[in-house]
């Protein structure tokens, strides 16, 4: 296994200088997935935070080859540039004997709505690339809106909190399960406070050949409303919660649960460190946190029936 | 000579030309270019990469990444699908991406319709794209093979988009001329591309974010792509012409030289347009035809000399631009006479929606209209619609 230091030595290719929030996320994942292959990456971006803070003309934040198209089409358009890196390799016309590894970076809104059919089509035609789903389980760079990634309960700017409606009324998406469904030969679900873990599957995910999905929980201050230096342990807190698991599949059917919590603890300490739960926490709202508690164990359990028995049986 | 329809005629130049990859999603009737590319590959007649995909959407992104990566690439779509494509279409003209793309036209819904006419490509019009609208299938075939050579070069770097009426593009067999592969080959000579993502060697952001400080600046260094092409157009369908003896310009007048009257309008309608001109000159009326072939770049110039002498012009339009005064042919036309110190009257005419005939009566009836003159006060307009029921 790598250590911190061997890791550190790497070059960065995500440089600072970038507009994204203090304390968020996103850094900290790229520069573990950017350094888990020794290859070259091309990368097609989302619109969303990150393009938009770290491609400000004439800057750059980024020493690779980067490319940026639309919201909702990351995944096809990094379909047409690995297709023409077959051809020239067919035609013996590629500029260089390397390898070069394909990656699309993606928010929650762009994945699990808006490209969607993008994503799922990408997969389904066997691309060698990996996706990579940042999960702020929000439309950050429009004002933190709704995704079909926002939990239930969590305040947005379109859900909002009132005398009536006690935020967003509908579960989160499962999306890491969705993409399961379409039996790739990798998916993985990982979280910054791991270091270890979102390196290792990022690695798995460059080195598996066809497409991969990650599925990596990205903690943003702004839209989660909480003091950004308690940003990465917060996502520790999910996983010690089973709000949000680590684990993978393989090839459509084994999952390993990379993480199992000693001491699980109960949902409330997820929800009252942000304030976009705040309100949950008042006596009239009790039963959505129930119902959360609910939904969670019994995701919970389900994993580790499908880890005992593969996902399939 | 081969006897083939429009939608053949472009998968045969494609398998002449060889596109580095065709990306397909179904669309009637364009899809029957690409289910022809398909068969061609299935074949082995051709070895072009085929890519399907899952929206007309992911289409034009697809193609975006195979341009932006320096490959030659090619897709076909119509109506609904080059609808879904409009945000991508900006961003592949902005990115300087040298796609092409065959456009059966169609109507665009609702009521969904299969038919010709030009709302589909007309609503891409400031999209940033060359559009080319061809007659009939020798023109689709001669235009697409214009279309890589017009988009690629150096100072156009510009995606093209090439029409024919959905009409002549899937239903009516014709005599083409095909030219040989050889002859094909030594016509296109791919120049370098712009630029590829997959050089590793000098990394590059595409598709930045950018503040009202740059953004102006970036557009207008785009629009001298499309304006580049006004002579490369005519200089490959001068080129086209000395090679093949089919010669090419932004706009083919008919018996428009001594004219006083004269039709304008765009693709397949030409055909009973050129008939109608014939049988009035048989009466001696002085009639003429001018059909336009290039719309974006808009050849504003060009036009205004060849029109300015006549005494009326009757401008055809086959698509239905809502709160307008006349269609975007109207439109461009009465702006490119608007300077000239002699002009014609000009008249808007509609016609063709979803499909709907135009005959030679039709046409004929035209000309004697705009022989009486109608509505001649100025600024003001009526739009007369063709065989449309009361
Ligand atoms: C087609 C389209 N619709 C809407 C938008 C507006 N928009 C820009 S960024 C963004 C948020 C994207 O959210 P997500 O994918 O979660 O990424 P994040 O902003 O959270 O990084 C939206 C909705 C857009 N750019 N394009
Ligand atoms: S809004 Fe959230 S995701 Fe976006 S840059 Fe700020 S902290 Fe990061
Ligand atoms: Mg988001």
């Amino acid at each position: 296994m790598i250590t911190l230091k061997e890791l550190t030595n790497k070059e960065d290719l995500f440089v600072s200088g970038h507009g994204l929030c203090p304390g968020c996320g996103i850094p900290v994942i790229l520069k573990l997935v950017l350094r888990a292959t020794e290859y070259p990456i091309v990368i097609s971006n989302a619109t969303g935070c990150l393009q938009v803070a770290s491609t400000e003309f004439p800057a750059t934040s980024w020493k690779l080859n980067w490319i940026h198209s639309s919201l909702g089409n990351a995944a096809s358009t990094i379909s047409g540039i690995e297709t023409m890196y077959r051809v020239l390799k067919k035609q013996g016309k590629l500029q260089t004997d390397t390898e070069i590894k394909f990656l699309a970076i993606v928010g929650d809104g762009g994945t699990n709505d808006i490209g969607l059919s993008s994503l799922s089509g990408a997969i389904e035609r066997g691309h060698d690339f990996v996706y990579l789903c940042y999960d702020n389980q929000s439309y950050a760079n429009s004002g933190g809106q709704r995704s079909s990634a926002s939990p239930i309960g969590t305040s947005t700017s379109t859900t909002p909190t009132g005398k009536v409606l006690p935020g967003k009324l509908q579960y989160k998406k499962d999306i890491t399960k969705i993409i399961a469904a379409h039996k790739l030969p990798y998916v993985a679900q990982t979280a910054p406070w791991n270091w270890e873990d979102l390196y290792t599957k990022a690695k798995k995910a460059f080195d598996i050949e066809g497409p991969a999905y990650l599925n990596v929980l990205n903690p943003c201050p702004k839209e989660w409303k909480i003091p950004s230096n308690k940003s990465i342990e917060l996502t520790r807190i999910a996983a010690d919660t089973c709000v949000w698991p680590l684990y993978e599949i393989e090839a459509g059917k084994n999952i390993n649960i990379n993480y199992k919590p000693e001491n699980k603890l109960p949902v409330t300490e997820w929800l009252k460190r942000q304030n976009r739960f705040k309100h949950l926490l008042n006596v009239e709202n009790r039963w959505i946190v129930d119902e959360i508690q609910n939904v969670i164990d019994q995701n919970w359990k389900c994993l580790l029936k499908q880890e005992k028995r593969g996902i399939n049986n | 000579m081969e006897v083939i329809d429009g939608n053949f005629a472009i998968a045969e130049a494609i398998k002449q030309i060889g596109p580095d990859v065709v990306i397909s999603y179904p669309q009637i009737p364009s899809i029957l270019i690409l289910e022809s590319i398909a068969s061609f590959i299935a074949n082995g007649e051709m070895d072009s990469e085929f890519l399907n995909v899952d929206s007309d959407y992911s289409a034009m992104s697809a193609c975006i990444g195979v341009a932006a990566s320096g490959g030659r690439v090619f897709t076909a779509t119509a109506s609904q699908g080059l609808a879904l494509m409009h945000e991508t279409l900006f961003i592949a003209s902005s990115l300087r991406l040298p796609i092409v793309m065959g456009i059966t036209n169609r109507a665009l819904a609702a009521p969904i319709n299969f038919n010709a006419d030009h709302s589909d490509s007309m609503a891409q019009r400031d999209s940033g794209w060359i559009q080319i609208f061809s007659e009939n299938s020798q023109e689709a075939y001669d235009n697409i093979i214009q279309a890589f050579k017009i988009a690629e070069n150096k100072d156009v770097r510009t995606p093209v988009m090439v029409g024919i009426d959905s009409t002549f593009a899937f239903n009516l067999h014709e005599n083409v001329n095909v030219q040989t592969n050889d002859e094909i080959l030594e016509f296109e000579n791919k120049p370098d591309s712009n630029y590829s993502i997959l050089d590793i060697e000098n990394p590059k952001t595409v598709g930045s974010f950018c503040t009202p400080d740059y953004f102006f600046e970036h557009k207008i260094n785009q629009n001298k792509g499309i304006e580049s092409s006004r002579k490369v157009i005519k200089d490959v369908g001068r080129e086209f012409g000395d090679r093949f003896n089919r010669y090419y310009g932004y706009f083919e007048t008919y018996k428009l030289e001594d004219a006083e009257f004269a039709v304008i309008l765009m693709s397949s309608a030409a055909g009973t347009a050129k008939k109608a001109v014939d049988e009035m000159r048989k009466k001696g009326e002085k009639v003429g035809l001018l059909k336009l072939r290039v719309f974006r770049p808009f050849p504003y110039k060009e036009l205004g000399e060849s029109l300015s002498n006549l005494k009326s012009i009757a401008v055809l339009d086959r698509v239905l631009t809502p709160g307008t005064y006349g269609g975007p042919l109207f439109i461009e036309t009465m702006a490119a006479l608007y300077s000239l110190e002699k002009r014609p009257l000009v008249y808007p005419y509609i016609y063709g929606l979803g499909g709907r005939d135009i005959t030679l009566k039709h046409i004929e009836d035209i000309f004697d209209d705009i022989k009486k003159g109608f509505n001649n006060e100025k600024g003001n307009f009526e739009i007369k619609y063709i065989n449309l029921r009361e």
